[in-house]
């Protein structure tokens, strides 16, 4: 952090006992050494991670897909956010996890599920939750809970559950939904690029299907490698950086804000 | 004691619209049942009740989110948190607001003795049990309330 000249705490947001640590250690550092402070919004880090890899072109659609959250954001510039939509119930690394624990996979569940997906033969068909017809929200306990009733009604009749077909089913129905909304707003922002950011951008059937969506379409698909997607401190620097050099500044006063928006 | 069976999401979240309406400061709520039973989709219902305008979301990755409504709404679910994890829960407990924990059987030891638990059961693809057990006198009168 110091190498860079500034200090940058992710004040939010997130849960507020690691929040406060953050914060803490990056004030100290500040203090100490007569850094300047910058706040960052956790989310923010999600896309900027990007920028790592590489240079951000406006406007940019991004897609956050996590255990935590689920948004479709739109960036018309730097530093300038628009939530546009976000998921309903459970977001969709949860979904994963939730599903994978029906299925009785180990931890982490998502990557599981993801392997075994490409293994299926004849996917289970699970039902898409589109909701309104102009909406970029997401929703996916309907489908969480489609999985549990199919394994349940299975059980009860003494079927052996295929894993393999139901992961791929559960897979298909959240990527389908995914890539809709996303590239629906790519065209609808005319975006130059397509972030996709959070834990569930390492998943190899939803990177495939943005790929070959992205290439359809002409726009730049950037996903980062793997160490990158998950909650990592170099996203925040990345995005830090940004807010540093749009002038912003945080005092010592910076609190923790769980709740906080883009 | 009360108890409850509602036949869609829309009668849940119904009845936890009702249920926040005889809710105070300071209230915990610790809400139980499997995967699916419904306890975000009460909680959203809470959430109506209170005013929050704010999407309600499953906090199972993020273990707290927090709410404005007529009152502060604390969401936590600590499914993946273990008894000794230092994380805070007490200021909410003690704090200005509302607060849900679901699965909050994993910190038995850290909740109030004052608390509402809140059971649902799965009793088929659309119905479920809402069970409610006051424990401490501020909640026995509550599902009095109820039960009118």
């Amino acid at each position: 952090m110091a190498g860079f000249g500034r200090d940058r705490g992710d004040r939010g947001p997130g849960l507020v006992g690691a929040l406060l640590v953050g914060i803490s250690a990056a004030k100290a550092l500040a203090l100490a050494k007569n850094l300047p402070l910058v706040g960052v919004n956790h989310i923010a880090g999600h896309i900027y991670a990007n920028r790592l890899v590489t240079e951000l072109k406006f406007p940019l659609i991004a897609l956050i897909v996590s255990g935590g959250h689920t948004e479709l954001v739109h960036m018309p510039a730097h530093g300038v956010y628009r939530v546009i939509g976000e998921t309903r119930d459970d977001a969709a690394g949860e979904a994963f996890d939730k599903v994978a624990r029906v299925l009785g996979l180990l931890y982490p569940g998502g990557p599981e599920v993801d392997r075994l997906a490409a293994q299926a033969e004849a996917p289970v068909e699970f039902p898409r939750a589109w909701l309104e017809e102009d909406s970029y929200d997401f929703s996916f306990s309907g489908l969480k809970s489609a999985v549990m009733n199919y394994v349940h009604n299975a059980e009860q009749r003494g079927e052996i559950v295929n894993k393999a077909d139901v992961a791929a089913g559960f897979q298909e129905s959240v990527i389908d939904v995914l890539t809709e909304k996303a590239m629906r707003a790519v065209d609808a922002f005319a975006a130059k690029q397509l972030l996709v950011a959070g834990g569930v951008a390492a998943n190899k059937g939803l990177r495939k299907r943005m790929e070959a969506a992205a290439r359809e379409r002409g726009v730049e698909l950037v996903i980062p490698p793997l160490y990158l997607c998950t909650d990592n401190a170099a996203m925040i620097a990345a995005a830090g950086t940004i807010d540093f050099l749009m002038g912003k500044r945080a005092d010592l006063s910076m609190n923790a804000h769980p709740g906080l928006s883009l | 004691m009360y108890e409850i069976i509602t036949h869609s999401e829309a009668e849940t979240i119904s009845f936890g619209a009702r249920l926040a309406g005889l809710l105070k400061a300071g209230d915990v709520l610790v809400l139980e049942g499997d995967l699916g039973a419904g306890k975000t989709t009460l909680t959203k219902g809470l959430a109506q009740g209170l005013g929050v305008t704010r999407t309600v979301n499953s906090p199972t990755f993020t273990i707290i989110k927090e709410y404005q409504g007529r009152l502060p709404l604390y969401h936590m679910d600590v499914y993946r948190i273990d008894e000794d994890e230092e994380l805070g829960f007490e200021e909410y407990f003690q704090g200005d607001g509302v607060t849900v924990v679901e699965w909050g059987s994993r910190i038995a030891a850290l909740l109030p003795e004052e608390r509402l638990r809140i059971s649902m059961e799965r009793l088929g693809e659309r119905e479920r049990r809402i069970r409610l057990v006051p424990e401490g006198g501020r909640f026995v009168e509550l599902c009095k309330e109820l039960r009118k």
